[in-house]
């Protein structure tokens, strides 16, 4: 059988095999943890504060403890009783699980009922008596870094302002000289909206601990099981052979589920004094105001440039707003993430990044909202800073990045910030979008539709990630190495389960896994199956969040099937009373060289492996890989929007979206692609309307879904996707990470567009959600 | 979302139905489409004692013409408007807005009385029926009265019902002259409710205006009627002058405020630009250019 042929049947890399997972989830056959029913489960709801920033005078909790159903109530105080008032937080702070002495955001957790049932639990919470002193709440970062802002975090030792980091990256001196050389700095002040990952399910835990054997087993919402298992060892002191974290069905993450928050460890507590199983889920409103934010950063870029328009230094000011707790999810040597990824696409001789945290009296969180670790703000910057430095110079937009690119031959390539990109072809991409959206055509279009008096524009975004922790050496989550891992093990029939360290939350793992095991093996992917989310059951694994699955455990997946292979191989060997090196592999099957009718499949070594396997060899065909990538992967593309705005009412219509991407090799082009329409789609809602916004009290607005607005298939635009493939130099399939690259790349994309309507007027930014409201009155300011 | 305890009721007759709820008290509720009171009992914004649930009750869901008038009744649910053949023929600017309303599953649930009785000021309904003259039934022990709903929308969320009256039908004077209308709605998203949204409704005789009626969504703290602009465009010559001017004198009346859809300057601006451009397709409608 040609190789070709072989590939084809099993249905491996490269193939859009349907999703196996999305039987289930069709037919409504998931298991959600909230469908988690265990017998005498009891149900815990929260009472979360009213207010801002407020000292807590008294908590009295005598009528709800007599009414109907209650079988417990919790507050600050009793967890303080078992050393559970505080939890470290995964950027190295604590955060409070319920406030003891002060509430620091509004929604923030202050007690619980744990009740007979969910409805019952809830009349409770209103009777519950707390009486606050209010304080003046924080709601502007950079009010909160002045000297004489109230002290919110006052239950620090040794803290004295709100400042919970200050971080910098690439080199001040070069850039300063690099800006003493330029003809033109161009400048752009701009908020990048806290807006929120909103998975369809909500965060909640099933917290099941026996009294007698003292196993705890939670059944929760997480995108990291393995680092939750860890961190709770900790944090409750619980053995961790004790723990077992078992992850159902996760209906959505995008960051959201990565941290651990109050509810998980309040749950456990709860089931730990009360000897009975006890549920907690959020309710949508819940979710939004008090889980993982993401963004929230307040930048300041400045670009310098000849006037022909090459890049000479970047610089970059910036204050992000964390919160009341500094709880972003990122590698512990990064404060602000990887956001030093900002000099992007382009070959920048010099930058500087300044970064400065500060807390304030909103929900903490700063999650990487389908993004490697705040790597969509600098692609942001950078891309909004490109267009906004076209129009100056007067040069086109596609232009001025083709000029600046660093070019194919220089990959390795080594930025000014010290990542060392691994490979990329950025022109072929544009080149791509540009001819499949009809860029020359477009333009003309937008001369005859200004001489009318109508608005079109054209955003480009060539953008670039830095995606797939670690290595282990730069990366790590609390001390946490970041690899991962995958457990292969073949069964005596030809069937292989594929134990894996990451965690899906429908991104396709099941599939996307057994197809790399078809293709390094040969075993079709029906009969691999996937397993996830059990921390008793697989490897140990730092969880998918920052598109790290395929960069760190899909690696792993394949290196395992090659050590396999080559006991297969072993085998086949002694079946077929040849040496090895006188067999030919031929995706799941070895045949004698010169030979090729006397071979033996992969089923027939399988069976041996436990039948009838050669003198001095193991048993069996199992294994286990802990795969630490040399280097990170560094998917990039370009997206093109066409926008019309109508003058009379600022609003805008998306009329094309063309996305070029390039992930290196597609493991499944089917789920790439899915992938890219979502974050896309998300792109699209971020640049348009998503955002939580606080009054001056720091009341939360954008706590449901009227307020907080995600768009939905109606609105979302049609999208035009097509690939590049640049295969990573270092991993072993030349795969990327691909899962938020649409998520990072696009809102910078819709807004460009939005500007290039409005650039002849005057216009240079308008920051998102770019709401027609905006769009009205920068026309009427412009044109004044 | 859980909703505090309540009881509920479902009657099979509209006498049933008034007894219930005159029984009730004053914190017995009519469930039509729920598309309004549902979220605000998950809430907890709303914690009536008793749910009276009208959608049992037969003949209340027909669309109907009667004696120059389009009965509309409590059941009729936006969705039915949406595929409604006679609305379509004969009132462009409430086939205009119905599909406008939110999402297709609360079109399919809400009611256009429901909306009415609920008063939101950013509700749609409430604007086409102000533009349109329209008056509701109302039902209680003591009898039926119909109220214009220019005296129904009292405050946000406030009407002139009493606690124990059923709306059972919204009546819409069908326009006897050539006539056209239309409603025009800026939203951020589908399903949104309106930033700001506008009907008008044409009337013509003999080459000018007769009646005009516009009204305003999500622009005051009721459904705002744009007196002046009707005022000066009944009798009018129609044309761009005159719908420049309706603009103008619309955006006067409207009473908006600053929120996170935008500044009142901007909204008032809108009312200005929809309101030419609602009076210009209106016009179109009732054929009187092209
Ligand atoms: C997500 C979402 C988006 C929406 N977007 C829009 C929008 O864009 N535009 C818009 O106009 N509306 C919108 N709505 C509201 C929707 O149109 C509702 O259907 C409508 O406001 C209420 O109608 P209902 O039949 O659902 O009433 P219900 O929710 O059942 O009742 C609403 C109120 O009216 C009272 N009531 C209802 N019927 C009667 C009656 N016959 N007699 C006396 N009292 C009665 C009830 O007691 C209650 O107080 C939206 C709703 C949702 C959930």
């Amino acid at each position: 059988m040609a190789v070709a042929e072989q590939e084809r049947t099993v249905r491996g890399i490269g193939h859009s095999l349907r999703r196996h997972e999305d039987d289930r989830f069709i037919r409504g056959k998931g298991t959600y943890v909230d469908d988690i029913v265990l017998p005498g489960m009891l149900h815990m709801a929260i009472l979360r504060s009213p207010l801002a920033h407020a000292r807590i005078v008294s908590i009295d909790t005598s009528k709800a403890q007599a009414a109907e159903g209650v079988v417990a109530v919790i507050t600050g105080a009793d967890l303080a009783a078992h050393n559970l008032a505080w939890m470290p937080t995964l950027s190295g702070d604590t955060q409070a699980v319920f406030a003891t002495d002060k509430v620091r955001f509004q929604g923030q957790e202050v007690a619980a009922v744990v009740a007979e049932d969910p409805y019952l639990a809830r009349d409770a919470l209103q009777l519950i008596d707390v009486e606050y002193d209010p304080l003046p709440a924080l709601v502007d970062p950079h009010k909160a870094l002045e000297p004489d802002a109230v002290l919110i975090r006052d239950d620090k030792e040794g803290q004295t302002d709100n400042r919970c980091y200050h971080w910098e990256a690439g080199d001040p001196r070069a850039t300063d000289e690099a800006f003493a050389r330029a003809d033109v700095v161009v400048t752009l002040d701009t908020h990048y909206p806290r807006c929120h990952p909103s998975p369809m399910e909500t965060c909640g835990i099933v917290a099941d601990v026996n009294q007698a054997t003292g196993q705890a087993t939670l059944h929760m919402t997480s995108q990291a099981p393995h680092a939750h298992r860890t961190l709770f060892a900790m944090v409750a002191g619980l053995p961790e052979q004790n723990i077992r974290i078992k992850t159902p069905d996760i209906g959505g993450g995008f960051g959201n589920k990565v941290p651990i928050y109050p509810g998980y460890v309040a749950a456990t507590a709860a089931s730990l004094l009360l000897g009975r199983p006890v549920k907690w889920i959020e309710d949508r409103s819940e979710n939004l105001i008090s889980t993982g934010f993401a963004r929230d950063f307040h930048m300041h870029g400045e670009l310098a440039l000849t006037r022909d328009g090459e890049m000479l230094g970047l610089r970059v000011r910036l204050v992000s707003d964390n919160g009341a707790f500094y709880a972003d999810a990122q590698p512990s040597k990064c404060r602000a993430g990887l956001f030093h990824i900002v000099t992007g696409s382009y070959a920048l001789p010099a930058a500087h990044v300044v970064a400065d945290g500060a807390y304030t009296n909103k929900a903490p969180g700063g999650v990487a909202y389908r993004c490697s670790f705040r790597v969509t703000e600098a692609s942001f910057l950078i891309e909004r800073l490109v267009h906004n430095a076209a129009i100056e110079l007067g040069l086109d937009p596609a232009e001025l990045r083709r000029r600046n690119f660093i070019r194919p031959e220089q990959f390795p390539y080594t930025s000014a910030t010290g990542f060392v990109y691994d490979s990329g072809n950025y022109e072929a991409a544009l080149d791509l979008a540009l001819q499949q959206v009809g860029y020359d055509d477009l333009r003309e279009e937008q001369r005859r539709a200004r001489a009318e008096g109508r608005l079109l524009g054209i955003g480009i975004a060539s953008f670039t990630e830095v995606v797939g922790a670690g290595n282990h050496k730069d990366y790590d989550i609390a001390g946490i190495k970041m690899f991962d891992s995958a457990e292969l093990r073949v069964h005596p029939t030809g069937k292989a389960i594929l134990k894996i360290g990451v965690q899906t939350q429908g991104q396709g793992h099941e599939t996307t896994f057994a197809q790399i095991v078809a293709s390094e093996l040969g075993i079709p992917p029906e009969d691999v199956l996937v397993q996830y989310g059990d921390t008793d059951n697989v490897p140990y694994g730092l969880g998918t969040y920052a598109s790290r699955s395929t960069p760190t455990a899909g690696a792993a997946t394949a290196v395992i099937s090659r050590k396999l292979r080559d006991k297969a191989r072993q085998i086949a060997a002694h079946l077929l009373e040849v040496s090895e090196e006188d067999l030919e592999w031929d995706t799941g099957r070895f045949s004698v060289k010169g030979a090729p009718d006397r071979a033996v499949t992969i089923q027939d070594v399988a069976l041996a492996a436990y039948t009838n396997m050669p003198e001095g060899l193991e048993a069996g065909l199992e294994g286990v890989h802990y795969y630490d990538p040399p280097n990170m992967t560094f998917p990039f593309g370009t997206y093109v929007v066409v926008v019309e705005v109508d003058p009379g009412t600022g609003d805008w219509k998306v009329l094309r979206v063309v996305a070029v991407d390039d992930c290196g090799v597609r493991i499944n082009p089917m789920i790439v692609e899915g992938q890219i329409h979502g974050g896309l789609a998300e792109g699209f809602g971020i640049a348009k309307m998503e955002l939580i916004t606080f009054d001056e009290d720091g009341n939360c607005i954008g706590s449901n879904f009227t307020d907080y607005l995600l768009p939905t298939s109606w609105e979302t635009p049609n999208f035009e996707c097509f690939a590049t493939v640049t295969p990573s130099p270092h991993h072993p399939l030349g795969a990327k990470g691909v899962g938020e690259s649409a998520t990072v790349g696009s809102p910078a994309a819709y807004v460009n567009a939005v500007i290039d309507a409005l650039g002849h007027l005057g216009v240079r930014n308008i920051d998102m959600p770019v709401t027609s409201a905006k769009v009205w009155e920068a026309i009427q300011q412009a044109s004044r | 979302m859980y909703p505090a305890r309540f009881d509920y009721v479902a009657p099979r007759s509209l006498e049933d139905a008034v007894e219930a709820l005159a029984g009730g008290g004053d914190d017995a509720k009519v469930l039509a489409g729920g598309q309004s009171l549902i979220p605000l009992m998950k809430l907890r914004f709303a914690e009536p004692s008793l749910l009276v649930d009208i959608n049992r009750i037969p003949g209340l869901d027909g669309i109907a013409e009667d004696g120059g008038r389009l009965r509309i009744g409590a059941l009729v649910r936006h969705n039915d408007v949406v595929g409604s053949r006679l609305v379509a023929d004969r009132l462009p600017v409430m086939a205009a807005a119905a599909p406008l309303i939110s999402d297709p599953l609360v079109r399919n649930l809400g009611t256009v009385c429901g909306s009415l009785c609920h008063a939101d000021p950013a509700g749609d309904w409430g604007s086409v029926m102000l533009a349109l003259g329209a008056e509701v039934v109302a039902r209680s022990p003591s009898g039926e009265r119909t109220i214009p709903v220019s005296e129904l929308l009292v405050d946000t969320f406030t009407t002139s019902l009493a606690p124990d009256e059923i709306v059972t039908e919204v009546r819409v004077p069908l326009p006897q002259r050539r006539s056209g209308g239309h409603y025009l709605k800026l939203e951020r998203k589908v399903g949104d409710f309106a930033t700001v949204g506008v009907a008008v409704q044409l009337e013509l005789d003999d080459g000018r205006i007769g009646r005009a009626g516009i009204a305003l969504t999500a622009v005051g703290p009721r459904n705002v009627t744009a007196t002046e602009a009707e005022r000066v465009l009944a009798g009018a010559e129609p044309g761009p002058d005159a719908f420049a001017e309706a603009g103008r004198l619309a955006a006067d009346a409207a009473e908006p405020v600053d929120d996170v859809r935008g500044s009142a300057r901007y909204k008032r601006a809108v009312v200005q630009t929809f309101v030419e451009r609602a009076l210009t397709r209106a016009h179109e409608i009732a054929g009187g250019s092209r």
